[in-house]
């Protein structure tokens, strides 16, 4: 429940801005939604900070892939309260994704079947 | 070879699987499908973006303006006044809802920020936060024992010099003013540029001088 007592390495890291391409994707997400005003940034913050909680309260690793991941689920959940496109929606489309790119030959780019 | 093969099934198997992109990586990809599809974001958005914050918006824009404030009595004035209006004027604004904060470090007083919530920061002028800066361990010990946690970054304050921790939100985020070090007289815009580091507008490092170690 409380946050780790060992000195975290606060080591410069100059490697790659992202990790993941993905990492920057729900970032760019998130800014997007935010500037066409489809929720706040305050809502974007506190989304984010509850997710966090959320993590740190189950002990989820404090690193990089982690805080990504707060974010991602931090959106999944505006997008629900927010929009159009609940959570059930989101599962369904996540899954097709993974169908198109299982039944898309290399080298051909992966598209949604209709 | 036509026959089948359970070995070489198996191969194609985990070859096509390691096409498939992470599990959250998929999510990502729906997200981005359903909100462009519903036109409530344009994809050249996004492209522009994750172009922007990956290769080209580095902490330079912000390191600009601390420079300038170093050289410029008025343009400091106007910084610590208004920082979002500077930005603005130098086309470095982000969210217009966000504002923009700074913090002057003097010989008494050494600022550093944090997002004790999540992770709010500048990062139109700052280009995109350090991991450690969104760290759980960052966030709730900078506040607990700053001169701690500074010292770990290698910053030494002296006993007169107090430590101000601002936390940031989605509608302030703040930039630290780093103080202009000795020896850098008649040093030209870009040069005292490239003095000023990410970590020194975040308030994780206090010496700039080219002269105590590498200008990096």
């Amino acid at each position: 429940m409380s946050p780790p007592d060992a000195p975290a390495p606060f080591t410069d890291d100059s490697g790659p801005v992202f990790d993941e391409p993905w990492h920057a994707q729900v970032l760019a997400l998130a800014d997007a939604m935010v500037a066409a005003g489809h929720f706040s940034a305050a809502d974007w913050a506190e989304a984010l900070g509850a997710a966090r909680a959320a993590a740190e309260a189950r002990a989820a690793p404090d690193t990089v892939e982690g805080y990504y991941l707060c974010a991602l689920e931090a959106l999944e959940g505006l997008l629900a309260r927010h929009t159009p496109i609940g959570a059930q929606i989101q599962r369904e489309r996540k899954e097709a994704w993974s169908r198109a790119y299982l039944a898309t030959p290399h080298g051909r780019p992966v598209e949604l079947g209709r | 070879m036509t026959t089948f093969d359970s070995d070489e099934a198996a191969k194609v198997h985990r070859q096509l699987h390691h096409a498939l992109p992470s599990d959250p990586a998929l999510r990502v990809k729906a997200l981005e499908s359903l909100v462009v599809e519903r036109g409530m974001v344009a994809p050249e958005t996004l492209d522009a973006w994750v172009e922007a914050y990956s290769e080209h918006i580095g902490p330079k824009r912000g390191a600009e303006m601390v420079a300038r404030s170093w050289l410029d009595p008025s343009f400091r004035a106007r910084l610590l006044e208004d920082a979002a209006a500077v930005a603005e004027e130098l086309g470095f604004q982000g969210h217009a809802s966000a504002h923009l904060k700074a913090v002057e470090n003097t010989d008494r007083i050494h600022n550093v920020v944090v997002c004790t919530l999540c992770s709010c920061y500048p990062f139109s002028i700052l280009g995109m936060s350090p991991s450690w800066y969104k760290s759980a361990a960052y966030r709730s010990r900078i506040v607990r024992e700053p001169r701690k946690v500074l010292a770990e970054f290698g910053v030494e304050l002296p006993e007169g010099v107090a430590v101000r921790v601002w936390d940031s939100t989605a509608e302030l985020r703040y930039l630290v003013v780093p103080q202009r070090p000795a020896g850098t007289e008649g040093w030209s815009l870009e040069q005292l540029t490239a003095l000023v580091t990410r970590n020194a507008m975040i308030g994780t490092e206090r010496d700039l001088s080219p002269y105590v170690k590498g200008a990096a």
